[in-house]
């Protein structure tokens, strides 16, 4: 009776809000522990400013969802535990996550940007028959984003009329928020049916590292097609250690074979915003400053004076790198 | 065996592109374009498998292109089939819808097709160097219900062609899937290294069967989720000039506080 007296475009409103406002965090882990961006994702969920709930999926997700039920300002940990969600393949997740869906109707599903949820979230967004965003940066209101595309060289903002906004994060673009302190509730979901037929976990190579990861880092040093081969990144390597720095590279030192390619940084590889960068052996190709521009300070060392990186650089040595790293490394052990 | 493969023709990768001053978008009109280089790269993956498999008397296999844009997507079919592909498929649509297309739009029409003209394998690009949404390829496999293997690196056959064991690139390495064909892969960077089509294929090109037809024919949903509301250019970042020696990089990086 009531909502008769109502214009109709405020009832829809009313209902949409009402029955919608409600934000569910995707939960990264390897099993062991949560992954840093899932925090970054979290903060990007209290941007858009709705109750916050995490799925955790896995094998292994009762003591993942533990510890994610102290993420403060988190209402809700679900998780979904089952064998046959090893190493969260995204046809299986995606199960789990549009079926959590159906039952609580969120507004809001977030991730934070990575291979896992690259993976995940747009395969669900199909199952919702709805459009995802991918790797937003800024958050302008709950239905509106800003999103670079053009390798970083154009930002776009856009409005999102899907029922349901689908979103990964850029994780560089929001502080990680505090992982102690909350007290979600924790609730195990009942079993949902995986189909087992489509896709098989055969294993993984990891490549293992003492540093710091290339993501999260505060100084990343990084080698390209100037260090001439893989055995040279050890100059890179001492001086990481010097300054407890990750370690990447362009796309030339990985096509080379000097590194494998998750240490990548650009457009295509990693997006990395840390305090200092500095550039070696790179000459500054748009892919690769894609991933490294917003970084505080750029330092670039590169013998050629008109490489493109100095055009970026807070700071540019025009040296021969083979000399200047180590010495780099000598003075800083001073 | 049938093999769809998705081309999208974009501003070359080497072009520093322009945001337009009225915010609509980024200059387009004269500027070089080509195709998608993991387009590229999810083409030749494709026609190698077919030389592969015919060659070893599995055959045979049929490539097939697909694009869809305006009139001059024909120019990266044409550019596709000179490359190996058998046949193209142009679904078209006016610039202006191209500028709001959506990989959604995308998938549904890929799937449309899939209904009633059955493929084996579809193999896309992880990501298209224009949009950067990377999300074509996941929502094929999502509408079709298909498996995904996402930033393959390797593809190999597996028992007798029922199978694929894919590796892919991931945050921390590679990882390896096992994925029950019909599936659907997006090639990343080091997939293989493409081809260049030599003159007497793109003679040949000319001749190849490319079906035309109008994207709004296809009797999908095509109504926009995502708007445009501005492009703007990203802050500038300004060069902060030169330091003589390794001493005074480190005198400058101290008062900073970086390190």
């Amino acid at each position: 009776m009531y909502m008769n007296l109502l214009p109709l475009r405020n009832v829809q409103l009313y209902v949409n809000n009402y029955r919608l406002a409600s934000t569910l965090v995707l939960a990264e882990h390897n099993d062991q522990k949560l992954n840093p961006l899932t925090l970054n994702a979290v903060t990007a969920a209290k941007k858009i400013g709705h109750e916050i709930s995490m799925l955790v999926t896995g094998k292994n997700s009762e003591a993942i969802a533990n510890n994610a039920a102290k993420i403060p300002d988190i209402k809700r940990v679900l998780f979904s535990q089952n064998e046959k969600l090893e190493a969260n393949l995204p046809e299986r997740v995606s199960t789990i996550l549009s079926a959590v869906q159906k039952q609580f109707n969120f507004t809001h599903i977030i991730a934070g940007a990575s291979t896992f949820s690259r993976g995940v979230i747009p395969r669900t967004a199909a199952i919702l028959n709805v459009s995802p965003i991918s790797e937003i940066t800024t958050i302008h209101s709950d239905d509106s984003f800003s999103r670079p595309t053009y390798a970083g060289n154009a930002i776009a903002k856009v409005s999102s009329k899907a029922p349901i906004k689908l979103i990964t994060i850029r994780a560089t673009a929001f502080e990680a928020s505090p992982s102690d302190g909350g007290s979600a509730t924790i609730e195990k979901l009942t079993d949902i049916e995986i189909n087992t037929e489509l896709s098989e976990f055969l294993g993984q190579e990891l490549s293992k590292s003492e540093r710091p990861e290339l993501a999260g880092a505060k100084i990343v040093i990084s080698g390209g097609r100037g260090l001439k081969s893989g055995d040279n990144f050890k100059i890179l390597y001492e001086l990481a250690d010097v300054l407890g720095a990750a370690v990447g590279a362009s796309r030339a030192a990985v096509d080379a074979g000097f590194v494998p390619n998750d240490m990548q940084v650009g457009q295509t590889g990693k997006v990395v915003a840390p305090q200092l960068y500095i550039a070696v052996g790179i000459s500054g190709a748009i892919q690769h400053l894609a991933g490294m521009k917003d970084s505080k300070v750029i330092v670039a060392i590169n013998k050629d004076k008109d490489a493109p990186i100095f055009q970026v650089s807070d700071f540019g040595l025009v040296a021969d790198l083979f000399k200047a790293v180590p010495e780099l490394t000598q003075e800083l052990k001073k | 065996m049938r093999i769809l493969v998705g081309v999208k023709r974009v501003i070359d990768f080497a072009v520093k592109v322009r945001v337009k001053k009225d915010g609509t978008g980024v200059v387009k009109d004269g500027v070089n374009h080509s195709m998608n280089p993991f387009c590229e790269i999810a083409l030749e993956e494709a026609v190698q498998i077919k030389e592969r498999k015919e060659k070893a008397g599995k055959g045979p296999v049929e490539v097939v292109a697909l694009s869809i844009g305006t009139q001059k997507a024909q120019e990266t079919l044409r550019t596709a089939l000179a490359k190996g592909a058998d046949k193209a498929i142009h679904l078209e649509v006016d610039a202006a819808f191209e500028e709001k297309l959506e990989p959604i739009h995308v998938a549904r029409a890929i799937s449309k097709l899939v209904e009633t003209d059955k493929y084996d394998l579809i193999i896309l690009g992880k990501q298209a160097i224009d949009d950067d949404a990377n999300q074509t390829g996941q929502m094929v496999a999502g509408y079709l219900n298909w498996p995904q293997a996402t930033f393959a690196s390797k593809i190999e056959e597996e028992d007798g062609g029922t199978h694929l064991k894919v590796t892919r690139e991931i945050d921390g390495g590679l990882d390896i899937a096992r994925v029950k064909l019909p599936a659907l892969v997006t090639a990343d960077l080091r997939l293989n290294t493409p081809r260049y089509s030599t003159l007497p294929n793109i003679m040949k090109a000319k001749k190849k069967p490319l079906e035309k037809k109008a994207l709004k024919d296809l009797g999908i949903d095509l109504s926009l989720q995502t708007e445009i509301l501005e492009v703007t250019e990203p802050p500038a970042r300004q060069a902060g000039g030169f330091v003589d020696d390794v001493p005074s990089l480190v005198k400058n990086l101290r008062e900073k506080g970086v390190i």
